[in-house]
């Protein structure tokens, strides 16, 4: 059976990541391979490295980190931050990731989105949307949530999805960094709505919280930063507590 | 050893080298007919569409050379697809070293999502490529298209219905995943390969 994924999110700042970290047993926490390597090595199924430079040089330096994890990674990679069109992503899968994640360049021009797929398939396009709850519904939001459009998520998330996603990421403004659990009611809307999968994201703070996610949410992956960075969750203690639960994990 | 993997138009093949590079292994990437002939072991690995694919084997006279190999080849995701005998996706003619077709997947459900990906288990059969393999383990799938189960298949996976994880005739090997993207287990089936 196809399993649902655990995905831990790095964040990468000069090539280095950030939010600190509390692994003893890394010699070094701030690169980036060593703690996807760690990663890997406890049974994520896939790892995020999300570039949050603006600088051009720190573009450059994204792609030879990019480099060196496909050289010493041995699981699907998805990298995303600071693509605005074509030539990024073949930038980056030339690099080695084998998925690319747009947010806000898609939103911009949607017509990324058949782009990326009419010339590298459709599993390597990822669309991330960030949401959040208005009076009128689920809006999407630029910049962290600070910044709102004029699209509704599941609109979006629809037209998105017709136009060649591989994925829909969908993180929720409104749980991200609270961790009380994620969004699983727009998630399971999203979930029996699209026709690709929805990665879950936002609100991560207990084990429980990615069963609801799988089971309630219907998300066929589960993303989180922070509880893994501070080892709050094992993986390998979150994917046996998920297997008890009859949960199809890896 | 001496490792050559089929150089053409396909996307992916630096992960097949990095999982090489991984196994202390440096393989040669060529579309020279004497290299690939000479060498111990061939890989023919390929991401993309199968019909495009298949013309610009034609045009390099790579179709020829690859079913001309003797020695170990291994067939990854489009690979182990180009070696089956027709595919469904842009109705291609393909190398017929399987004699199968190859079909699009067709959903049953809304949870029946296309293209399958993600890992998913295998089931091997007694075959040098799953030597060592006692249970059901999990390896990396992306793909749309499938072989159906057929008397060379090597491992066996269920998505909407089973399919062919992995063939092998003589001396051609084929996965459907992608050994290079499945952790521990994928460097094992390499292994497995190399030590053939």
């Amino acid at each position: 059976m196809l399993a649902k994924r655990i995905i831990p999110c790095l964040d990468i700042c000069n090539g280095r990541t950030v939010k600190g970290t509390n692994f003893v047993n890394l010699r070094d926490a701030g690169d980036p391979v060593e703690l996807g390597k760690l990663y890997s090595q406890q049974g994520a199924d896939e790892l995020v490295f999300l570039d949050i430079t603006a600088s051009f040089e720190g573009r450059k330096t994204f792609t030879e980190l990019v480099e060196r994890i496909a050289a010493e990674i041995s699981i699907p990679f998805t990298v995303g931050g600071g693509i605005h069109e074509l030539s990024d992503v073949e930038r980056l899968l030339k690099a080695g990731a084998d998925k690319v994640s747009v947010n806000s360049a898609a939103l911009k021009n949607p017509g990324l989105i058949d782009e990326i797929a009419l010339n590298f398939g459709n599993q390597v396009c990822v669309v991330a949307i960030d949401g959040k709850q208005t009076p009128e519904g689920w809006r999407c939001f630029l910049n962290g949530g600070r910044v709102p459009t004029d699209r509704m998520l599941f609109e979006w998330a629809h037209e998105a999805n017709e136009r060649g996603a591989g994925e829909i990421l969908f993180t929720s403004m409104d749980h991200d960094g609270v961790k009380q659990g994620y969004a699983n009611e727009a998630l399971k809307k999203l979930s029996d709505e699209l026709t690709i999968p929805v990665i879950a994201s936002g609100g991560a703070g207990q084990k429980e919280h990615f069963r609801d996610a799988f089971l309630l949410g219907n998300a066929d992956a589960a993303l989180a930063a922070s509880v893994f960075h501070f080892g709050e969750i094992p993986i390998p203690e979150l994917k046996q507590y998920l297997r008890g639960l009859n949960i199809s994990i890896r | 050893m001496k490792v050559a993997i089929v150089k053409y138009n396909a996307g992916n093949i630096h992960s097949v080298i990095n999982g090489l590079k991984r196994l202390g292994v440096e393989a040669v990437l060529t579309d020279n007919a004497e290299e690939l002939a000479g060498a111990d072991k061939v890989i023919f690995p390929g991401v993309g569409e199968a019909s495009t694919t298949m013309k610009y084997l034609r045009e390099n006279n790579l179709d020829r050379i690859i079913t001309g190999l003797r020695q170990p080849v291994l067939g990854i995701c489009l690979g182990q697809q180009l070696m089956c005998r027709h595919s469904e996706e842009g109705n291609a003619d393909c190398l017929g070293i399987f004699d199968v077709p190859v079909l699009k997947f067709q959903p049953e459900k809304h949870e029946d999502k296309v293209p399958h990906m993600g890992w998913n288990t295998i089931d091997p059969m007694d075959d040098a490529l799953f030597k060592g393999f006692d249970r059901q383990e999990f390896v990396y799938f992306v793909h749309s298209f499938y072989v159906p189960v057929c008397q060379w298949t090597a491992a066996k996976t269920d998505y909407i219905l089973p399919f062919s994880a992995s063939l092998h005739k003589d001396n051609f090997y084929a996965t459907q995943f992608h050994p290079e993207k499945s952790g521990a287990t994928g460097e094992r089936i390499l292994q497995n390969f190399l030590d053939i």
